[in-house]
């Protein structure tokens, strides 16, 4: 946070600022001093907040058409998407708008991974984070439902079912979370509203989220800590925005690709046929963000065990912070790290892959090593690299990384220091 | 008090508490049991089905609390496969008598006890059901024979009213 007091320029400013300090805030907001070494993988932050924005203006216009009926919802999609003025670009932006929060959001959950940015001090930002990947998976579920197609009614099902494997109380759980004994109407009601609950959750747990950044400020490429301000940072304003705006047209022209020129391609087929409780699809796959998890349900040939696995592989992540024992937080200098990195995403890209496919024969064996790899990795290799890794020395500061070696004698002295260390 | 004491205050804490936990979960029980199921879906709990249209060889669909129920009318030869299987094959070891009261006639959800999908006739390695979702294979009597499902698939409460009905529920 900037040191200097801030004091409002105009006279009213200064008696609004004194009852409310809003005009501080958006001083802090603007002078923020950011590592003038971000690169553009820093710029998703702000097209995250963007995709938020778009899915609650979108929907709450849907949510005007929209009805939550079983037996008026699927006709009522119809209706926005025919009849209703720009329904049609509205319900593809908010259809597609979920696919591109999500592929925006494991761009960032990679990026803070590369650059270790989950690590001391920055945990509660990294926690707060997983989070609100649990709710955005939530939400997508939850919205996926409501259109009533065969995909969301088999989905709803398969998902609800997955509480019936804890012991006991399972089957009690859901049968409340159905208000039946087979996903229904109360069922679609109360998905409905709970839909619109959870983005309102995320924006709150969203502003938490920044305010713990603003705390110990930006991690950066170099992963070192900075003095703030000082010549290794620039303001937030016009610098980050300037550039945050641009990677953000850039984002928007792909947003603008599938909504205009495919805009089925991430969803299913078989869920623009009304929900039909007696037939299953042949084939039953959640969409293409959800498959990594899928398949790690599916490769444990036990039901509670496989819930239990799936469940596991997101909640290890808010465990990385201490999972993860190397001090040092940049894969840039942690050689063997950064492959291990690599291998992790080609694990994850492996598991989404043959969780789309039939889960048999040599799809099967893939998902299950996958599987075993994906904890291993975190389990494993992380808490055993951090002691075994021979680590490359890290710059004193973010303008020797960029200039290379250091004018003053005192502090090359202290990195000769540092790197016999 | 520098003795740790019990003493009118600390009682009255205590009693302050409970009541308040009280109050706070007889507030709180009715926010969660209205998602339980209703009066008028509990009401839907029982279907008769007339089953004299089917052939033997034959599966037909009902939909019972909003979920298929399957009434295969079986073979002889599938009967025979049904009685013939060793308990010690089963994952979920259950005679074929214990299943179908009368032979004849299969009675059973048609849900896969895995997550809830609803499987195919005559599909799988076992000449029974296949469940597409998680690939579950079934045999004639509906038991768990290969996959991930933990349990055989469910025999409703169902009786016969008379020669061609039958009463699930």
């Amino acid at each position: 946070m900037s040191e200097h007091e801030y004091t409002p320029k105009s006279k009213f400013g200064k008696w609004f600022n004194d009852r409310l300090p809003l005009l501080t805030l958006a001083n802090h907001l603007t002078d923020y001093p950011t590592p003038k070494n971000l690169n553009y993988w820093w710029t998703f932050g702000g097209i995250l907040t963007f995709c938020l924005i778009t899915q609650i203006v979108t929907g709450l216009v849907l949510a005007m058409h929209y009805i939550a009926h079983a037996d008026m919802a699927f006709a009522s999609v119809e209706h926005i998407m025919r009849d209703v003025n720009y329904g049609w670009l509205i319900r593809y932006i908010h259809a597609n708008g979920a696919s591109m929060f999500f592929l925006a959001v494991y761009i960032h959950i990679f990026r803070s991974l590369f650059y270790g940015s989950y690590k001391s001090p920055r945990e509660i930002i990294w926690i707060i984070g997983i989070i609100i990947y649990l709710l955005m998976m939530a939400a997508a579920f939850l919205g996926y439902v409501l259109p009533w197609g065969q995909m969301s009614f088999w989905g709803a099902t398969v998902i609800t079912n997955l509480f019936s494997a804890i012991p006991l109380v399972g089957e009690g759980i859901v049968t409340w979370l159905w208000g039946g004994y087979s996903v229904d109407n109360p069922t679609l009601t109360r998905f409905f509203t709970l839909h619109y609950l959870i983005p309102f959750l995320i924006l709150g747990l969203v502003v938490l989220h920044i305010w713990a950044l603003h705390v110990p400020g930006n991690n950066n490429p170099v992963g070192i800590d900075i003095k703030k301000p000082s010549k290794d940072t620039v303001p937030f304003h016009p610098y980050i925005v300037i550039k945050d705006g641009f990677a953000l047209l850039m984002f928007m022209i792909v947003f603008a690709f599938f909504v205009f020129y495919t805009p089925n391609i991430l969803g299913h087929a078989d869920n623009y046929i009304e929900a039909n409780p007696l037939v299953t699809p042949a084939h039953i796959v959640p969409e293409w963000y959800l498959l990594p998890f899928y398949a790690i349900l599916r490769s444990v040939p036990d039901k509670l065990l496989g819930v239990i696995a799936m469940l596991s592989a997101i909640l290890i992540l808010a465990a990385l912070p201490w999972l993860d024992t190397s001090k040092i937080r940049s894969a840039v200098f942690r050689p063997m790290y950064k492959q291990f990195y690599w291998i992790l995403v080609a694990d994850v890209l492996i598991l989404g892959y043959v969780g789309a496919m039939p889960a048999e024969g040599l799809y099967l064996l893939i998902a299950r090593i996958a599987t075993a790899y994906y904890f291993i990795h975190f389990l494993v290799i992380l808490p055993i690299l951090g002691f075994r890794e021979r680590t490359i020395p890290v710059p004193l500061s973010i303008t020797e990384s960029v200039l290379g070696g250091s004018p003053n004698l005192a502090v090359a002295k202290k990195k000769d220091n540092f790197q016999s260390q | 008090m520098s003795e740790k004491k019990t003493n009118r205050r600390d009682f009255l804490f205590t009693a302050t508490y409970a009541v308040g936990a009280v109050g706070v979960g007889a507030t709180v029980w009715p926010m969660i049991d209205q998602m339980n199921p209703d009066a008028s879906v509990k009401a839907l709990a029982s279907t008769e089905v007339d089953v004299s249209s089917v052939i033997p060889g034959n599966t037909i669909t009902v939909l019972w609390r909003g979920k298929p129920v399957f009434i295969r009318r079986r073979t002889e030869d599938e009967i025979a496969e049904a009685k013939s299987v060793s308990l010690k094959d089963l994952k979920h070891p259950e005679k074929d008598e214990d299943r179908a009261k009368n032979p004849e006639w299969l009675v059973m959800l048609g849900v896969c006890t895995h997550l809830g999908c609803v499987p195919l006739d005559q599909k799988g390695d076992y000449n029974g059901w296949f469940c597409p979702c998680h690939g579950s294979h079934y045999d004639i009597s509906g038991r768990i024979r290969k996959g991930p499902a933990p349990t055989n698939m469910e025999i409703p409460e169902y009786k016969f009213v008379d020669a061609n009905t039958i009463k699930i529920g």
